[in-house]
């Protein structure tokens, strides 16, 4: 445990509790509840089924109607004609089946906590960004920075992605059935991305940690993305998670790239007691 | 934690290892094996249950879920909160970690679930739907 010197805001009474990382000091009970979702939603069966049409309603009327339809109970919604307006089926937070026939633009399935969403289209930018569970497949293409900042979950594009994949990634699994484009993976710190064709230049530039899988060709790595060894642990892991979504290693799970980060970067731990005492 | 060769280390001491810890003076709880894939053969009944109520068919995000070690305590870091939950010591740790991070998932589950989550309390006071 650091022992902090007494600095000018402690003697005014500041920070008088001792630096203690960021346990929080909370425990498991052994009596809590066998809930699957968070208590304060409402109870929705996967049998019971709604579609509605989207094309003559606001992003707004949009996504209100799904929490309606949600509240009611229904557990299989489809929605139809999606017009590839922004920012549709955000921050849904419950178990649900979501079918949307038709794309997305910008922003879609943001902040996803749960539900399982098939897309027969294609996105636009950010699709399923800050996804934290749940399943999100994309039938056909997908634009920039897709997964941006995914902390966990499935995210599937079957076509080609733009660049940016997974920036920031911070758990769950992305992946590209075709090729994905410059700076996948950059900055990613934690989860797996498998792209089944080729990757652009500079793949996993500055990753912290996390595993990128690569089926085809890689243009260039990035700074501090390295080639790992692949065990068989992991590729039984990659042919399962692949055949969920019925896609399958480009020549052999055995032949993919494994990418990880080479650590260099770990050093930025070295800034952390000058910041602490920049702070305290 | 893979060149780390006995499974209770961090219980054992107080995980001050690297240079690194050494200069800040304490465990760097993070850097646990974030990518050890599960092996699906050591799933506990909770976890096949969830994973079929939620229409999954693997543990989704639950795969970076795992047992980790705070003040030589097991613990799982739950993001919801931002920080560590401590594992009961009445609680029978298994000596692989494939087990562990079975366990670690289970409880995380229960916990943030419960109405005793923290989480609880911010829908109340800042829910909007």
């Amino acid at each position: 445990m650091a022992k902090l010197e007494t600095s000018d805001a402690q003697s005014m009474g500041m920070h008088t509790e001792q630096l203690r990382g960021r346990t929080q000091q909370t425990f498991f009970s052994s009596e809590e509840s066998d809930n699957v979702v968070y208590p304060w939603l409402p109870a929705v069966d996967f049998a019971k089924t709604a579609e509605f049409d989207a094309a003559d309603m606001e992003t707004r009327e949009i996504n209100l109607r799904l929490r309606e339809l949600m509240n009611e109970g229904y557990g299989t919604i489809t929605m139809k004609n999606p017009g590839a307006k922004h920012s549709l089926a955000v921050c849904i937070l419950n178990r649900l089946n979501l079918k949307i026939e038709g794309s997305l633009g910008y922003f879609g399935c943001g902040l996803l906590d749960g539900p399982n969403v098939s897309i027969a289209g294609r996105v636009g930018w950010s699709c399923a960004e800050n996804m934290m569970a749940g399943t999100v497949v994309i039938e056909k293409n997908a634009g920039s920075t897709f997964g941006a900042a995914i902390r966990g979950g499935d995210l599937v594009c079957k076509g080609d992605v733009g660049s940016r994949t997974g920036i920031d990634q911070k758990g769950g699994t992305i992946i590209v059935g075709g090729r994905t484009g410059a700076f996948s993976g950059f900055m990613m710190q934690r989860g797996r991305m498998i792209i089944l064709g080729d990757a652009g230049i500079n793949l996993g530039d500055s990753m912290y940690d996390g595993t990128i899988y690569v089926g085809g060709k890689i243009a260039g790595l990035g700074v501090d993305a390295v080639e790992g060894e692949l065990t068989d642990l992991d590729a039984a892991w990659l042919e399962k998670k692949l055949a969920t979504f019925g896609m399958k290693c480009p020549n052999g799970a055995k032949n993919m790239t494994k990418i990880v980060a080479g650590k260099q970067l770990w050093n930025y731990d070295n800034l952390e007691p000058s910041e602490k005492k920049l702070i305290l | 934690m893979a060149e780390v060769k006995d499974i209770d280390h961090f219980m054992k001491g107080d995980g001050v290892d690297s240079d690194r810890e050494q200069m800040i003076g304490q465990h760097i709880g993070y850097r646990y094996d974030v990518n050890l894939v599960p092996d699906y053969d050591r799933l506990t009944p909770f976890l096949k249950s969830y994973i079929e109520a939620m229409g999954w068919t693997d543990l989704n995000w639950l795969e970076d879920v795992h047992m980790g070690y705070e003040e030589n305590r097991a613990a799982v870091f739950d993001r919801n909160i931002n920080g560590w939950v401590t594992v009961p010591e009445d609680i029978k740790l298994p000596d692989n970690q494939q087990d562990r991070d079975m366990i670690a998932r289970e409880l995380l589950i229960k916990f943030q679930m419960s109405e005793r989550h923290p989480m609880n309390d911010l829908v109340k006071a800042y829910g909007k739907f």
